[in-house]
């Protein structure tokens, strides 16, 4: 084995964003490892100073194409949670389906077209549905699905127009989600058949020792609503974010990254999963019972199996949020600025997003924080990626930045999100 | 007979815009049989070298480094075609272009030394030859397939440069400004989302950037009649299109 050497991507694949990783070696010891970020900063927090709160949900959904209605959401619950509005439960429930639908497009995308080809030996799932077709199908018909459901009740399913401070424009009718019913059980039926077909990959034995991180409600699987727990204690409202968790600047790096009181945790399905598996649907709690996934799963490899069980469950939430739906009797509630602090938080699909926005009397934003799950996340990657590049040191060159890559694909980053977020090079010396 | 290398490039953007080709799903396969996808990393870790039959490009340029890296794609593509507001106007990042950059620098990191970023965040035209700008924020999938496909058979993109206004009133939909008094940009806006704001009551607010040869001075004083503070105003023609010549000009002449 070559004593000392770099294994370098100087622009990952198949993640959402531009990011590179290095991974240096001496010998069997890993010098350093980094997920660099170089997708250039677009500045979110500055330009919201100044502009009115009713904006922010349009203006937030462009920090992603991927996850609109995450950055949406985090910025109604921050701002109608400081404005003291009360949304009617059936507008609550509304929000939920549309998230439910972002969920699904991407969980979709993730599991067929970024991250299985990993397992498959696949540049793509464009290579990958030459070979097996009907797989790709099933990926992109359940993308649709998502799609679809985003476009009925957001306008469009990128950058939804629909999403107000209050509530929404305008609500759909009954009859108009009813159309989403057939849709939605053959997604849900092709929700059951990926989780069987996911959970056949082979996975490398991998075991995250971290604090795990995500949003819980009494009731039901977290999404749109939540307070923040661990499976180490921590409990606490969203307005008490900034007391545990720390945003640092490193040097390598246009995202920042988080500390959870000093010490490393994760977002994402994984943590979802391990904290809430006991709320999930009876459909998806059986059938991931079936494929044989414990709960907890701590194996980042296998979180395209945890994915999948989230995946039946949006399909099957989204079913019985349309089959409860009554129409509201207005889709919004008026929401007057009070001068202040609001503080919301969300489960987009790869973690939770906190949104911090402080505003005048006039509704004007003075400051705004905007913390995304991959950078939240970011050093939990690395320490995984240290961990991974040192139990496979003697593997060559080429099969070891393969496993890099996708020991970070695992986590789905969303680096355009993160950016204010990666570089994987493997060095060896 | 080789099949034309299709090439897609990222610059500083919500990765929206190439989602949307994505989001073409069972097109995009038939798509994929008839391209190479010679570059596209949100998609693929293959690459095929260049030259390109067809560059689409997301992202506007805010660092010195994407404005050589611009450069160098356009010598390699044959046809280069700009993909949403970011790539066509400078994108919502463009805001900054109006204020201090270093403020935006400060207000976000704590180590602003860390950050290396160019005082404007630029559209793709101003540093190099476009061949054709697809708008929108994000950009419709139906338009960009009908580009590409266009583009691949050597024929002129069938996309309407008409208004908002002229997609409303084809669809039937009541007018919200006259109707219900609520401030609209459609008469101004780049047709292209199908009228989507006002189909949702509510007024466009402008995701397209400006038509062709708008007239947005006359369609201020219906604003401030509908009761929109002059900054109110401004805060509207500034969003994800406010470096586009005629929104900016709504601004700077106020």
């Amino acid at each position: 084995m070559p004593e000392r050497r770099t294994i370098t991507t100087d622009y990952l694949a198949r993640v959402e964003g531009e990011g590179a990783m290095t991974v240096r070696l001496d010998g069997g010891e890993v010098e350093h490892v980094e997920l660099r970020i170089f997708e250039p900063p677009r500045f979110f927090e500055a330009l919201l100073q100044g502009r009115d709160f009713r904006e922010a949900p349009d203006i937030t959904a462009r920090i992603c194409g991927i996850c609109p209605v995450a950055y949406q959401t985090s910025a109604v619950n921050a701002l109608e949670s400081l404005c003291g509005a009360e949304i009617p439960e059936p507008v609550r429930e509304l929000r939920r389906l549309l998230y439910c639908g972002e969920w699904i497009e991407s969980h979709a995308l993730h599991v067929y077209m970024l991250h299985a080809p990993d397992f498959l030996g696949y540049e793509s799932a464009v290579e990958l549905a030459r070979d097996a077709p009907e797989a790709v199908q099933r990926g992109l018909a359940l993308k649709r699905t998502g799609n679809e459901l985003m476009t009925l009740v957001g306008g469009r399913e990128i950058h939804p127009i629909n999403v107000r401070v209050g509530g929404f424009y305008r609500a759909p009718t009954k009859r108009e989600l009813r159309t989403m019913v057939d849709p939605l059980e053959r997604a849900r039926e092709a929700a059951l058949e990926t989780l069987r077909w996911t959970a056949t990959l082979e996975f490398p034995e991998r075991r995250v020792e971290c604090e795990l991180v995500s949003l819980q409600q009494p009731g039901e699987y977290p999404i749109e609503r939540g307070r923040i727990v661990s499976d180490r204690g921590l409990d606490i409202a969203p307005k008490e974010y900034e007391e545990h968790f720390v945003e640092e600047h490193v040097e390598r790096s246009t995202a920042l990254h988080s500390r959870l009181d000093g010490g490393t945790y994760l977002l994402g399905p994984l943590a979802r999963y391990a904290l809430n598996a006991g709320s999930l649907s009876p459909l998806a709690r059986e059938s991931a019972k079936e494929v044989g996934l414990e709960v907890p799963c701590l194996n980042p490899f296998r979180s395209i199996v945890v994915r999948s069980v989230e995946l039946v469950y949006a399909c099957d939430e989204a079913l019985r949020l349309i089959e409860g739906y009554e129409e509201p009797d207005r889709p919004f509630v008026e929401v007057e600025p009070v001068a202040g602090t609001g503080f919301g938080v969300s489960e987009a699909p790869r973690g939770m997003l906190y949104h911090r926005y402080r505003i005048a009397a006039d509704g004007t934003i003075e400051e705004a924080k905007i913390v995304p799950p991959t950078s939240q996340n970011q050093r939990a990657i690395e320490d995984d990626l240290r961990d991974v590049a040192a139990r496979n040191a003697t593997l060559a060159d080429d099969e070891l930045r393969a496993l890099c890559e996708q020991t970070i694909r695992n986590y789905d980053p969303c680096i355009s999100c993160a950016t204010h977020f990666l570089d994987l090079q493997v060095e060896r010396r | 007979m080789s099949t034309p290398k299709l090439a897609v490039w990222k610059f500083a953007s919500c990765d929206g815009c190439q989602l949307s080709l994505l989001d073409l799903e069972d097109d995009l396969l038939m798509l994929t049989g008839k391209v190479t996808l010679a570059e596209f990393r949100e998609a693929t870790s293959g690459v095929v070298e260049g030259p390109y039959d067809l560059s689409l490009v997301e992202g506007s340029v805010t660092t010195a480094h994407d404005a050589e890296r611009i450069q160098e794609i356009r010598r390699a593509s044959k046809a280069l075609v700009t993909i949403g507001a970011c790539a066509t106007s400078g994108g919502i990042q463009a805001l900054k272009n109006f204020g201090d950059v270093e403020r935006f620098v400060a207000a976000v990191y704590a180590s602003p030394e860390y950050i290396s970023t160019l005082a404007t965040s630029t559209a793709i035209a101003d540093h190099v030859q476009v061949d054709f700008e697809l708008r929108g924020c994000p950009v419709n999938k139906h338009q960009l397939l009908e580009v590409v496909t266009a583009f691949l058979h050597g024929r002129k993109p069938g996309i309407a440069s008409t208004s908002v206004c002229e997609e409303c009133k084809a669809r039937g939909i009541v007018c919200v400004s006259v109707a219900h008094g609520t401030p609209c940009l459609g008469p101004v806006t780049h047709a292209g989302c199908g009228a989507l704001c006002p189909a949702y009551n509510r007024g466009c607010f402008g995701c397209f950037g400006p038509k062709e040869t708008p007239n947005t001075a006359a369609l201020l004083p219906l604003l401030r009649d509908q009761g929109l503070q002059q900054a109110e105003i401004e805060r509207l023609f500034q969003t994800f299109n406010a470096t586009a010549e005629p929104f900016r000009k709504v601004v700077e002449h106020a």
